[in-house]
């Protein structure tokens, strides 16, 4: 097989998937076959892929294992979420123009940070500045002082376990504990209505394929070729004369913003966002996708994503104790014996045939 | 004349008077003071409840031991008076098992001794046939009184301080008079100026002026920190009542109160200090050997915590009653010894090396069966510990229970110890000093044992060793049991600190790699420094932040906010230290101690 025809078979089966997401989810939600609960499930996977996407863009193609991915993540879905909880307007349990945990807090007034957020394009700016500032100030930082490998893991994991810590508190004012929930519309459409669920599904699978697109043409282009290079030989690189702290700068932000739209399109299917979700687990178990799915690739993470969830939907009802077992022991087996992912099996599957193919014919000459 | 020997009338009174006092001194020797028993017997009879009172008020300030279980039974109708067949009144109390017949043994109130008939034998008698001794309101408010100071004369220093600044406390001046006498009486250091403080306290509201200037002198000197409140209103009313010297002997008072108190603030928190940094020492020494010297990433070193912790908990339950541990399905009775007491209390040290050993196997286990696979692949390594630390996590959980475990304290491992108000707890007295112990106990192994010269060998240059005949292989996995061992250690520590969980380690893990970080990676001595700086960085913040809180309005836009943030000490103290760590990574990227190394990858 030329490179060319695995191309094309890799171009079919991205389009393939794509209808399948685009136009046969949304076909079958409207025709009754596929109920809300699910079609809001398939969106929150989609979520994840576009969380599991920014972690390989950073880990499979720059080389840098971050984190801290869930925290852009938790992030966006929160700046997404404020204007979410302004939407409420008064129709929170106390009947307030003010969410109700600012109501339980003993708040009168809307603080004043909280004041814009009824406005969707500045929360929509919101969703891409706050984490895309804490992202350059964080990447400046670590990347200026040239911190790699297990230390930028070990940081990233700090920041994040910092920010959680300072998210479960209600001091924060961001619903503390319990984050924010009970949303009720969004762009003045229901969110219970089939109509808006499906379209906010649409919206995630048409960013999905988007960020998709974008992230397998930045691979392509020279800076794209030059993160690659980055991944394998850090120091070849900067001895070749480029300022390799910048181009980790530039992707480490670029992935925290693909992560913080994957987490605003998350809360409004999902209904809730609280700091549960920025833990660390969560960007390990997102590394874990990346993982199963298969590094280094953009289809990876994708596969990996929504198999794992859909092994988590399973596993966690039919057997809830051993499901972090399961999950424990899928990454230690891949990682010791699968270091490719899923998407790697057909080829060491063919490679494998070919081994055996190859086998009696180097045997033969042995026969006198 | 004739000399007859005449009395003269003078001579006769004399004599009289002076037979007379021998008998009446005799007479006092015989019949001394009424015993406490006595007295409550006497009140019981009395018929007049002024003379109850009276007599009642005579047990103040007495210490028998009998005043408080007598009144306490008199309050709840379980004092009897018996009638003699001869007439005599007797108080008795039952005492012991009923028999069949409604019957118990009874004790005389006057003597304790037990209730007998004539001819000697022991009487029974049953509550229902007897009279309860009555008992007024203004009689019990008397008895409360009486038992409220019967706590001064206590046996124990401990109670009587807690009494004595009960009263002082509170300014009850009609108690003063029993608190002074017992300043005359009491010999305990600690209780004395338990005594002066109250005494100065309750004296802060005498009418007289003079009084006043000496209890507020008294209290400038005892630097007594219980008296902030009561200073600040003294010197309210001074200022009031406009008379200067009474002002400015409150506000010397209140100056070397507060000065005492910054010095007391200053040390605790230099001991908490100290101690947290012991605390991450400790938790972090095991990471500085496998993440240190190996560079293996090990997610699952807080789960090693974990399984020190566990151990501690499974051997007190061998030495209590025995547990019966869940296993997939099937259980597996662990048969405990029944020790109690002493012998019980031995538990503890018996399982420092056993979890030191468990969690070392258990590092053995995992060093072989995955991380060998791993020595070049520093990122694989820290996500495939990760996947067994979860597996770990959720084993600990399905044999354990999610909830947290009990473990208890030895005897010797609580209380505390004050020194001049400053409160140091024996566990953590015992974890500086832990620390110490095993920060030098490493040393030897690293530097006085041919294992500890294998280990260096291996760690500066694997592929040297090996050449020289050293089975690094080997060095590896009994180092990797060291560095887990270690942290089995911290974990049977931690579980007299924290509560023992399935996710204990998680606490610890992002700290302790904090700590091997910042002192410098494969430098045991930056870690030592390292632990010490952030834990005694992360008590000041806790300590001095809500204090600085209010000052951080003139931040523009986020003041209050930031305020409201800085209140919250113990998680804004951390988020600093955590920005801190990142600040410090920028001046010292390869931590507070470098490992100089020729290679351009390291």
């Amino acid at each position: 097989m030329s490179a060319a025809t695995v191309r094309r078979i890799e171009w079919i089966a991205v389009a393939v998937i794509a209808f399948a997401l685009i136009v046969l989810v949304p076909l079958l939600h409207a025709n009754g076959a596929i109920s809300n609960f699910w079609i809001s499930v398939f969106g929150k996977w989609l979520c994840y892929a576009l969380l599991a996407i920014s972690v390989d863009l950073l880990w499979g193609y720059t080389g840098l294992l971050s984190l801290g991915q869930a925290l852009f993540f938790t992030l966006g879905g929160y700046m997404h979420g404020m204007y979410l909880m302004r939407m409420i307007g008064e129709l929170g349990q106390y009947k307030k123009p003010i969410p109700d945990f600012l109501v339980f807090l003993g708040w009168e007034r809307l603080p004043a940070f909280w004041e814009p957020f009824a406005s969707f394009p500045f929360a929509l700016t919101m969703v891409f500045v706050v984490p895309g500032v804490i992202a350059y100030l964080f990447g400046f930082l670590a990347f200026r002082s040239r911190i790699k490998g297990v230390y930028f893991s070990i940081l990233t994991q700090a920041l994040t376990y910092a920010a959680s810590i300072m998210f479960f508190r209600n001091n924060l004012l961001l619903g503390g504990n319990n984050g924010f929930t009970d949303f009720k519309f969004i762009l003045g459409y229901k969110l219970n209505e089939p109509g808006t669920i499906r379209g906010l599904y649409l919206a995630t699978a048409v960013t999905l394929l988007l960020v998709f697109l974008f992230c397998r043409w930045l691979s392509k282009t020279k800076f794209g070729l030059v993160q690659q290079a980055i991944r394998d030989g850090e120091n070849r690189v900067l001895f070749s004369g480029y300022a390799t702290a910048h181009f980790k700068l530039f992707i480490f932000v670029v992935a925290a913003l693909i992560a913080a739209v994957g987490g605003a399109l998350y809360t409004p299917q999902v209904g809730i966002i609280n700091p549960g979700e920025m833990q660390a687990d969560k960007s390990l178990e997102a590394v874990v996708w990346v993982a199963v799915g298969g590094r280094g690739t953009l289809l990876g993470p994708i596969v990996g994503a929504i198999s794992i969830n859909a092994l988590k939907s399973w596993a966690t009802t039919a057997y809830p104790d051993l499901w972090l077992i399961i999950l424990g022991g899928l990454f230690i087996l891949v990682v010791l014996f699968l270091p490719g992912g899923i998407v790697s099996i057909p080829a060491r599957l063919k490679a494998l045939a070919q081994k055996l193919r190859a086998k009696p014919e180097a045997a033969a000459p042995a026969k006198p | 004349m004739s000399r007859t020997p005449v009395l003269s009338p003078v001579r006769t009174i004399f004599l009289i008077l002076a037979a007379a006092s021998v008998l009446l001194v005799s007479a006092l020797r015989a019949a001394p003071a009424p015993s406490a028993r006595q007295l409550v017997a006497e009140a019981a009879l009395a018929e007049d409840a002024a003379k109850k009172r009276e007599l009642i008020g005579r047990l103040m300030g007495q210490s028998d031991p009998a005043i408080a279980p007598l009144l306490e039974a008199w309050r709840t109708d379980a004092l009897f008076v018996f009638t003699a067949p001869d007439g005599a009144k007797i108080p008795v109390q039952l005492t012991g098992e009923k028999d069949p017949a409604g019957t118990q043994a009874a004790a005389r109130i006057d003597t304790g001794a037990p209730l007998a008939d004539a001819a000697g034998q022991p009487l029974r008698l049953a509550a229902s046939a007897l009279a309860a001794v009555e008992h007024t309101s203004s009689l019990r408010r008397a008895m409360k009184a009486v038992l409220d100071l019967a706590d001064l004369a206590a046996p124990a220093p401990a109670v009587r301080i807690k009494a004595i600044l009960t009263i002082g406390l509170a300014q009850d001046a009609e108690k003063l008079p029993a608190l002074v006498a017992r300043l005359g009486v009491e010999t305990d250091p600690g209780v004395i100026r338990a005594l002066r403080e109250s005494i100065a306290i309750a004296r802060l509201k005498d009418a007289d002026d003079a009084v006043k200037l000496t209890a507020l002198g008294e209290l400038r000197e005892l630097n007594s920190l219980a008296s902030t409140d009561f200073l600040t209103r003294a010197l309210k009313e001074a200022e009031t009542a406009e008379k200067p010297a009474l002002v400015k002997a409150a506000k010397d008072a209140l100056r070397a109160v507060e000065g005492h108190r910054s010095f007391v603030d200053f040390f605790g928190t230099l001991f908490r200090g100290v101690s947290l940094g012991s605390i991450l020492l400790i938790a972090a020494l095991g990471l500085a050997i496998t993440f240190g010297l190996m560079r293996v990433i090990n997610m699952a070193h807080g789960e090693m915590i974990a399984v020190g912790a566990y151990t501690t908990y499974l051997v007190q339950n061998i030495f209590g009653a025995g547990i019966t541990i869940p296993f997939f399905g099937f259980s597996l009775p662990i048969f405990g010894l029944n020790l109690t007491g002493a012998a019980y209390q031995w538990y503890f040290i018996a399982a420092l090396p056993l979890s030191f050993l468990a969690a070392a196997l258990v590092g053995i286990g995992l060093e072989r069966s995955v991380i060998r696979f791993l020595y070049r692949r520093p990122l694989e390594s820290l996500l495939a510990t990760w996947g067994v630390s979860l597996v770990m996590q959720q084993g600990l959980r399905l044999m354990f229970g999610a909830n947290n475990v009990q473990v208890s304290s030895p005897v010797y491992l609580s209380g505390n110890w004050t020194v001049n108000d400053i409160i140091f707890g024996w566990n953590r007295v015992f974890v500086v000093g832990f620390a110490i112990l095993i920060v030098f106990g490493m040393w030897l192994v690293l530097t006085k044992t041919p294992l500890g010269l294998l280990i260096r060998a291996s760690m500066q240059n694997r592929t040297m060793a090996s050449c020289m005949g050293v089975r690094t292989e080997r060095v590896n996995m009994l180092t990797f049991g060291l560095g887990s061992g270690l942290a089995g250690l911290a974990g049977a520590f931690l579980s007299q600190i924290g509560n023992v969980g399935p996710s204990l380690g998680q606490g610890y893990i992002i700290d302790s790699f904090m700590v091997v970080v910042v002192g410098g990676v494969g430098s045991i001595g930056g870690t030592i420094i390292s632990a010490f700086g952030i834990g005694g960085i992360d008590q000041v913040l806790q300590q001095y932040l809500p204090s600085i809180a209010p000052g951080l309005t003139w931040v523009p836009g986020i003041g209050s906010f930031l305020q409201n943030l800085a209140q919250d000490a113990a998680v804004f103290g951390k988020i600093l230290v955590l920005a801190g760590i990142i600040l410090f990574l920028q001046w010292r990227p390869a931590g507070l101690f470098v490992t100089r190394s020729r290679n351009l990858e390291d």
